[in-house]
């Protein structure tokens, strides 16, 4: 098996977490794993992509190939289609739907929703509502990992233990609200995949 | 287990269990998280490890020398441009040698996604004459921090580790080994090997140029060089660093009917180079950041073609991925869907509450009044001043021009001249240029935006917190025009005074507009709170 995946947002909204949740899954599985982040000036609210490649032989690049890549998972509508051109003909797109508006000329949010919904494998998610539904704003990362877990070649508990191994640390309580985050996101994708 | 390490975590745990006894640096993308991680590291703790921040890159690989001279393992990091900061000490190094073994990193960044340009750091090694490792993955930066030591002790010699932007930035599973002892103190042997006296400096140079061919040797039997038959002679590939793992997306081991030689130890393994030069009709070089071995073979080869950056093989400039490299072997890429017409840009900017927008709030308006072009800057968040909405800042070239800049430009007659420079920055390189103002009593103004951190690279501590009203009056500016403002929307009227009477001064002024970093602030108040909890 092999998922190439752009994790993608913008700098501060904690997209490595996620990916450090899908890391510890991956390593719990005993697979090798690839991650290269985007560090230094970027952070400062600009893009910020995270190349993941998981497989169950060894990776040779650190980045995804153009036109290679599984699946994007966007915790930022406009974001997600910034990196299209990455995108495997059978690849998804995972998207949150609250716009991060920290520029002047922010397009217009239909327009963005026009062309993702032209997708032809695409899952809209309004992560932020159903992370504050849920009580706890803060695991909005968490909702979009579990709506794109169906779509990822691994069983559900391992995401599950991933979460587990890097919420451990801060008590069941914080680890209990992302498990639940988790399996939000997982049953939104189920039920609204296209 | 396997430890998920970042490149530059994995070379720091190499360092650390190689015998590391300390590492000096200034922090710098994409370097910073290999000091970082020794700083936060419980067994670098417990195993009394130097670990904290130098004021510049030339401070940091001197005292790294000195540790070496005291007969142990030192380590010195920086990105690309400290190399530059570096280079007095780095190349007269390599004429003293070493005692413990010295590793200088680094970190370079093809593609400037945080820098002001790719310059290609083994220029640097090859120029000083010092062994080169170029990692391909991050088992191999654990691998050859661990292993440089000895490396640098065999030859006495320092060595570079050269990192780029990709590895130092991407995490993988790195198997750690057995942490060695530290070296026990001890001199050099010649009590004069680092006395770099002509007569010295000359047999030093000789002894330097007498191993260059052992040096090649080791690089032939390094084991991070690897040669690779292949059926297909109509091409050789020669791969360097990061470049290998590019060439091997598209040509796995078991696919590649090339012969491919993989390069991650300098100087170059040149009868490896010869063999396949032989064997092939044309020679593919991939490297990422300049033509450095292209050039070089294109020397040592009779006749044999030679492609890569420098004939258009591959692009002269920016970074490699897996799809430049899959045009340079005629390889069809599938793209996936254009970038929508809606996506527009979206650049870095200043955190909601930086104290660097207020000062160039009150700069902008103060401005006006001269016309633009005067406002010399320097490296650091406060930058971002060049884009919409300010707009204020005309240069930003190297750490610490700013101050030196604007005193050129006020010499030619430009008055005033305003430099803006952070507190890191002025620490780093901006008090050597402010004695020169003094000295010359030129008309320019300085404002220190002091956010008491180097936040840039992460909020790291700062060298001049606490120092700078002292450091600025000892050199000589007059107390009466050094002022200390707190940089907030209520006090923007006293800034613009403030600023507006200093710029009318035809001397040194420096005004510090101080108020903490915003992202240090609520890191700072987060930890607070958790040790109240406690």
């Amino acid at each position: 098996m092999k998922i190439d995946l752009i994790l993608c947002g913008v700098g501060g909204q904690g997209i490595l977490s996620i990916a450090a949740a899908l890391g510890a899954a991956a390593l719990r599985n005993n697979l090798y794993l690839k991650q290269a982040e985007t560090h230094g000036m970027s952070q400062r609210g600009g893009d910020v992509v995270s190349h993941m490649r998981i497989s169950d032989k060894p990776i040779h690049s650190d980045l995804i190939p153009i036109g290679a890549a599984d699946m994007i998972l966007s915790v930022e509508p406009m974001e997600a289609l910034r990196y299209l051109p990455f995108l495997s003909p059978k690849g998804y797109v995972v998207t949150n739907t609250t716009p991060f508006k920290n520029i002047p000329n922010y397009p217009s949010e239909d327009e963005i929703m026009k062309e993702l919904k032209k997708l032809p494998n695409v899952v809209i998610i309004d992560a932020d509502a159903i992370a504050e539904e849920m009580g706890s704003k803060r695991s909005m990362n968490i909702v979009m990992l579990g709506a794109a877990a169906p779509f990822l070649d691994m069983p559900y508990e391992s995401f599950e233990n991933g979460l587990r191994d890097i919420f451990g640390r801060k008590g069941d309580d914080v680890v209990n609200s992302n498990l639940a985050a988790l399996k939000a996101g997982y049953y939104f994708s189920i039920k609204n995949r296209k | 287990m396997q430890k998920l390490l970042l490149g530059d975590e994995a070379l720091a745990q190499g360092a650390i269990d190689g015998g590391l006894s300390g590492v000096y640096a200034y922090p710098g993308t994409p370097s910073t998280e290999i000091t970082e991680y020794i700083q936060d590291s419980k067994q670098a703790k417990d195993r009394r490890i130097r670990s904290d921040w130098s004021a510049n890159e030339k401070t940091a690989t001197e005292a790294a020398l000195g540790m070496s001279y005291a007969g142990k393992r030192s380590m010195v990091c920086m990105k690309h441009v400290g190399m530059n900061v570096a280079a007095d000490c780095f190349m007269n190094a390599a004429v003293t040698g070493v005692n413990g073994g010295m590793l200088t990193v680094a970190a370079d960044d093809p593609g400037m996604h945080s820098s002001q340009n790719e310059q290609d750091s083994r220029f640097f090694a090859k120029f000083a004459l010092v062994p080169v490792l170029e990692p391909s993955s991050q088992q191999e930066c654990y691998d050859m921090a661990y292993e440089g030591f000895e490396l640098s002790e065999k030859f006495n010699v320092p060595v570079m580790i050269r990192l780029t932007t990709r590895i130092a930035h991407s995490r993988a599973g790195v198997t750690t080994r057995e942490t060695k002892k530290q070296n026990e103190i001890s001199l050099p042997k010649d009590p004069r090997q680092y006395v770099l006296l002509p007569g010295i400096a000359r047999r030093n140079y000789k002894k330097l140029l007498s191993i260059q061919g052992e040096l090649e040797k080791a690089s032939e039997e390094s084991k991070w060089n690897k040669y690779f038959d292949g059926k297909d002679k109509s091409k050789g590939v020669i791969a360097c660093g990061i470049a290998y793992n590019y060439f091997r997306e598209n040509y796995p081991e078991d696919k590649c009917p090339y012969p491919v030689i993989k390069v991650s130890q300098y100087p170059l393994p040149r009868k490896m180079v010869e063999k396949m030069a032989k064997e092939v009709k044309e020679i593919v070089v991939l490297e990422d950041g300049y033509p450095l071995v292209e050039e070089q073979i294109k020397g040592f080869l009779a006749k044999e073609p030679v492609r890569g950056r420098l004939d258009g093989t591959l692009p002269r400039d920016g970074e490699l991925n897996p799809a430049i490299v899959a045009a340079a072997f005629g390889i069809k890429i599938n793209q996936g869907a254009d970038i929508p017409a809606v996506v527009v840009g979206r650049p870095p900017a200043m955190c909601t509450g930086c104290s660097h927008i207020d000062m160039y709030t009150a700069l902008k308006e103060v401005m006006q009044k001269y016309g633009t072009g005067r406002v010399f800057s320097d490296i650091g968040c406060y930058t971002l001043g060049a884009l919409p909405p300010y707009g204020v800042i005309n240069s930003c070239v190297d750490m610490g021009a700013s101050i030196t800049m604007a005193k050129g430009a006020a010499d030619a007659g430009l008055v005033p001249a305003v430099a803006v420079i952070g507190d890191s920055t002025f620490a780093h390189s901006g008090i050597t240029g402010l004695i020169d103002a003094v000295r010359d009593k030129s008309p320019i103004t300085i404002i220190i935006s002091d956010n008491e951190s180097t936040s840039m690279t992460g909020g790291q501590d700062s060298s001049a917190v606490g120092i700078i009203e002292r450091v600025c009056e000892a050199v000589g500016v007059e107390p009466e025009h050094i002022h200390t403002l707190l940089p907030l929307k209520k006090n923007h009227e006293e800034m613009v005074e403030v600023f507006s009477r200093e710029i009318e001064y035809k001397g040194v002024s420096v005004i510090i507009p101080r108020r903490e970093c915003i992202q240090k602030a609520v890191r700072r108040k987060k930890k607070e709170a958790k040790e109240k909890k406690q």
